[in-house]
């Protein structure tokens, strides 16, 4: 019997506003408790809320990025419950008129194949304040500074059908999230995150099958865990005769498992309904159009432009506009050196093995792309080869000072004169006789070690070109 | 729409109202008078109509990105009932 | 000198006979003497007031008073004021001491009144009689076995019984109109939208509306230049330029058409109260207004989807009252539940609690398309009913409430008996119009009112209305012997 697996995402992007959605408060991660949260957040009687306009342009910039349908006209309801997380009883979210509707986006599996994904809608909320476990006499501990946080809750179709293509969703959503600035997209801290919804079936079967929903995932890697885990696991208590339960389970990372949250059990109805205290949202063609014009060139777009621009090959330019830092960091570099394919090598290989290695992000590189652009103008103009380049690079990585200065210090200045590199191969030539007398009858091979010697012999400062031809010259010719 | 018993408590719970026992009653009559009046509205067809949240068709005001709190914690912590470390206290929440 | 207008005490500080400062203590005095016994007042602010006062006059001694400066007031417990309690006639929020003030109570002290203190009201603003209130019942000033109507029953007494010189109050479904036909004065409730909500603590949310309780319509225009207008803070405060109330006071009523809504002038009006109305009739006709007969087809359909929206959007207001971050909380709560069950089931009482359930019951799973849509869908034929009739007429009058004011305790035994006292004022809530009342006479020594209701945004006329019958009439002068 062979089983299908259908994943439906939910992610929760925190979006960075400056201030909150109804309210004037600062949004920065990590003040002191309640000192970002004003009468409206505690919830004081009388308070009302007036909507931050540049939600609404993140919102809709996001729905102009998955090719959605942008609402016209939404309107916020309130979700009515309680916890104290939740200063008003209720949360301020939108219901039957979002702002972004149907959409949909590309992945690309790591077989280079590609999907579209389909998302149902993304809607704005508040976000809701933290509790904090830690015994206080027995009590826990309420912040508010994260409540009113603007969210945008964005929706899959229950289109994925494995834990790997949920993993590039999550991955390519993060990326698009991050090209237009509308959050950091930081799992860990808690800027993006993630619910998945999960089910089975046998495979040929149309309906789906109960789905139960993830909680608590803060990483890409647990996504992938967490998913495989919660299908193994429905799989086996089908298979032994149980039925999957329609229920939310949390994701333990340590244990690898996933738990039912039976506190939640008990069917929280919302009351939904349009909020009284604030007027529909509506906006035109010129507000689209405005927030058009404020996006940033989108991944896809900016990789097919590598690719006509650039002369880069299509894996190329996906790796380098997978993530918008990267992607400007190169441009950054081409245009300081003029060579894209030299800058696509050295900005995908070596630096990024560079920052990985470091676990440094682009933002956090040490060396600035207008360096690594020198250092390319450098292998071009035959200052230096690109073997001893990479000496200056890891150099340049040490913080030992500039391209040129270090050339300077160590004296790495690629040799370049006719005549001290003829002087160098005559001396290789007389060195090496047995050799030499191999290549003479015919054993190609040797050539590559009499090169190496003469670069050797230089201290690797050779123009291994020039090297090449003037030894194959007195080679043949001697 | 006459109510019972079960059904008022499962309101309250909805509502976190305590309702003592003795009320349970006079609570349950009360409210099922009041949605007998309510069920006049039924008495006509409204399947045509849209619903009318506001009396007026105006829309949102939109207000720019700006931060314009200030920290004002102590303040609006003097009038809180249980407090720590700036943390407001509930008893323990078990997840 | 305390039962006179606010225009007339204007008039007076401007001729040096009183200060606001003398004034002020005066008022005072009279609340310190007679509050006990009808109980208007929660919180008096005597300290305040005299240093609100005194600033007044140095304001009127430089040149620079202007209609309301000096003249003391009362607000209702239902606005926030920064570091004086606001209860809400609620334990829940007994020692609620606000850290901030509300837009009507800003812009009055900015025009320069001085407030004397907090009035008394039904709890959360759900009543029509000022019984729910967690502070004692309040005392109509003609007969202290009376209600004074509700829920700003404090207000209106306050006024009536000349412990203020003017009140404001709030409107949820005839708060202000109400009380002001029991205690024989003037209310108010403007066209949703017109008077800001911020700071004013909510009830339902799309009926609530601020107004003033004064002792004449010229100084219910007054207030109303002080407190309407456009406030940021609030996003359903309308975008709409200011105007000038007292503009059109003096207009000619040649030409006014009258409506006489058929449901309100049915066999079920009061004979007495009919009479009343028929008189002041009368007097509009005498001074050229005509009236003609007008349908509100769906009005009986009022009270019963005010019984819906309102409760339903109080109970996702009065949500927040859970003894987290301030107001009443129960003692050693054993864990969450509790310190909700327990704060919200002592904290509130009976009739919110009741609300708080239908409101709940209606939005619940299953129920919301029946109830809670259905009245939404209601609301607007009410609305269409008065859109319609304002095409023939320009005002509509009718009564404010189906009788005089009733005992104390005697509409308690059932809420709906208490809920068809507002039988006339809800669908003016449901359709956000302007409505007043004022006084046309009395029956059996106790006032009653008459409601004009205007289409929206027309204050200015209802008010020329009132004005031109009160320069014609006395009623408004008359004043309880307390």
């Amino acid at each position: 019997m062979t089983w299908e697996t259908v994943i439906g995402l939910e992610v929760h992007v925190q979006l960075s506003t400056q201030s909150k959605l109804f309210s004037g408060s600062a949004t920065k991660f990590g003040a002191e408790p309640n000192t970002q949260a004003n009468i409206y957040d505690l919830a004081l009687p009388g308070t009302l809320p007036v909507m931050n306009k540049e939600v609404l342009r993140m919102a809709v910039s996001f729905g102009l990025a998955i090719d959605a349908e942008i609402g016209k006209r939404s309107v916020f309801d309130r979700k009515n419950y309680f916890y104290p997380d939740l200063p008003k009883g209720y949360q301020v979210s939108q219901l039957d008129f979002p702002t972004v509707g149907k959409g949909s986006l590309t992945i690309e599996m790591e077989d280079g194949t590609e999907k579209v994904i389909g998302v149902t809608r993304a809607h704005i909320e508040e976000d809701a304040g933290k509790s904090l476990h830690e015994d206080f006499q027995g009590m826990t501990g309420i912040d508010l500074n994260r409540a009113g946080t603007p969210l945008l809750e964005i929706v899959s179709e229950p289109d994925l059908r494995s834990a790997k293509e949920a993993v590039a969703y999550l991955k390519k959503l993060h990326s698009i999230i991050l090209y237009l600035g509308i959050s950091d997209g930081n799992m860990a801290q808690g800027s993006m995150r993630c619910d998945a919804n999960v089910s089975v079936r046998k495979k040929g079967e149309t309906e789906f099958g109960t789905r139960a929903e993830i909680k608590n995932i803060n990483s890409f890697r647990f996504v992938e865990k967490a998913i495989n885990h919660e299908v193994e696991r429905q799989i086996d208590l089908i298979e032994d005769g149980g039925r999957v339960v329609q229920e939310t389970r949390l994701y333990d990372s340590e244990l690898n498992e996933t738990r039912s949250m039976r506190s939640k059990e008990v069917a929280n109805d919302y009351r939904y309904f349009p909020e009284p205290d604030l007027l529909p949202v509506v906006i035109d063609d010129a507000f689209i159009a405005a927030v058009k014009a404020t996006m940033p060139e989108l991944p896809n777009a900016k990789r097919a432009r590598f690719v006509s621009e650039h002369g880069l090959s299509d894996y190329d330019a996906g790796v380098l506009t997978a993530d918008r830092a990267m992607a400007e960091y190169f441009e950054t570099v081409v245009s300081t050196c003029g060579d894209a394919k030299l800058a696509a090598n050295w900005v995908s290989v070596d630096l990024l093995g560079l920052l990985n290695k470091a676990d440094k992000s682009i933002a956090e590189s040490p060396v600035s792309p207008e360096q690594l652009g020198t250092l390319i103008a450098r292998i071009k103009d035959n200052t230096i080869s690109g073997k001893i380049a990479k000496t200056v690079f890891e150099a340049m990585a040490e913080g030992e000072g500039d391209v040129d200065q270090i050339i300077e210090q160590k004296g790495l200045k690629q040799v370049t004169d006719t005549g001290a590199l003829e002087s160098l191969v005559d001396e290789v030539i007389t060195a090496n006789p047995d050799q030499v007398e191999q290549f003479r009858s015919g054993k190609e091979q040797v050539f590559g070690y009499l090169v190496g010697q003469a670069m050797k012999l230089s201290k690797g400062k050779a123009n291994p070109g020039q090297v090449n031809k003037l030894l194959r010259e007195k080679l043949n010719n001697g | 729409m006459a109510l019972d018993k079960s059904d008022v408590e499962k309101i309250a719970h909805l509502a976190r109202l305590e309702i003592n026992q003795a009320d349970t009653d006079e609570v349950t009559q009360r409210i099922s008078n009041i949605l007998a009046m309510i069920d006049q509205m039924q008495s006509i067809d409204t399947d045509s109509v849209e619903p009318m949240a506001h009396p007026f068709d105006a829309i949102q005001r939109l207000r720019e990105d700006e931060v314009t709190e200030t920290n004002q914690r102590d303040r609006l912590q003097r009038i809180s009932p249980a407090t720590e470390q700036g943390l407001f206290l509930v008893p323990k929440v078990i997840e | 000198m305390l039962s006179k207008t606010v225009t007339e005490l204007a008039s007076a500080l401007d001729r040096k006979e009183t200060s606001a400062v003398e004034l002020t203590q005066a008022f005072l005095d009279r609340i310190q003497q007679l509050n006990p016994s009808i109980n208007a007042y929660i919180t008096v602010t005597a300290e305040q007031a005299l240093a609100q006062a005194a600033k007044a006059d140095a304001i009127r001694a430089d040149g620079k008073a202007g209609p309301l400066t000096g003249i003391p007031i009362a607000h209702k417990d239902i606005f926030c004021t920064t570091d004086v309690l606001t209860t809400c006639g609620s334990k829940m929020l007994h020692n609620f001491i606000s850290p901030y003030t509300a837009a009507v109570v800003e812009k009055l002290e900015a025009a320069g009144a001085v407030m004397l203190g907090k009035t008394n009201m039904d709890e959360f603003a759900m009543g029509s009689s000022n019984e729910t209130s967690h502070y004692g019942a309040v005392r109509n000033p003609w007969d202290s076995e009376r209600v004074p109507g509700g829920s700003s029953g404090g207000s209106a007494a306050a006024v009536a019984a000349d412990l203020c010189a003017m009140a404001t109050g709030t409107d949820t479904g005839g708060s202000i109109r109400q009380p002001a036909s029991f205690c024989g004065i003037t209310g108010l409730k403007p066209t949703y939208g017109r008077v800001s909500r911020f700071g004013m603590i909510a009830f339902a949310s799309s009926l609530d509306q601020a107004g003033p309780l004064t002792k004449s319509a010229e100084d219910a225009a007054l207030m109303m230049n002080a407190i309407a207008g456009t406030d940021v803070r609030d996003s359903t405060s309308l975008d709409l330029p200011a105007e000038d109330f007292t503009a059109k006071l003096g207009d000619s009523l040649q030409g006014l058409k009258v409506g006489l809504p058929v449901q309100h002038f049915s066999k079920d009006l009061n004979p007495a109260v009919s009479n009343l109305l028929q008189d002041a009739i009368k007097v509009l006709e005498s001074l050229g207004a005509t009236v003609k007969e007008v349908d509100l087809p769906n009005n009986h359909l009022s009270v019963p989807s005010y019984y819906v929206i309102a409760p339903a959007e109080a109970s996702a207001n009065l949500s927040r009252y859970d003894g987290v971050r301030y107001g009443y909380r129960c003692e050693d709560p054993v864990n969450l539940e509790d310190l909700y069950k327990r704060s919200r089931g002592e904290g509130f009482g009976d009739e919110v609690k009741r609300r708080i359930m239908v409101g709940t019951y209606a939005l619940s799973a299953g129920y919301y398309d029946a109830y809670y849509k259905k009245a939404q869908k209601i609301r607007r034929l009410i609305k269409e009913d008065f859109d319609k009739a304002f095409e023939d007429v320009d005002v509509i009058l009718g009564p404010t409430s189906p009788h005089t004011a009733f005992k104390i305790g005697e509409k308690n035994s059932d809420p709906v008996t208490m809920y068809l006292e507002d039988i006339y004022t809800i669908a003016v809530n449901l359709a956000g119009l302007p409505g007043m009342s004022l006084p046309i006479g009395q029956i059996n020594n106790l006032p009653i009112g008459m409601q004009l209701i205007g289409p929206s945004l027309g204050e200015a006329r209802l008010l020329n209305v009132a004005h031109q019958y009160q320069l014609n009439t006395d009623w408004h002068q008359q004043r309880p012997e307390v």
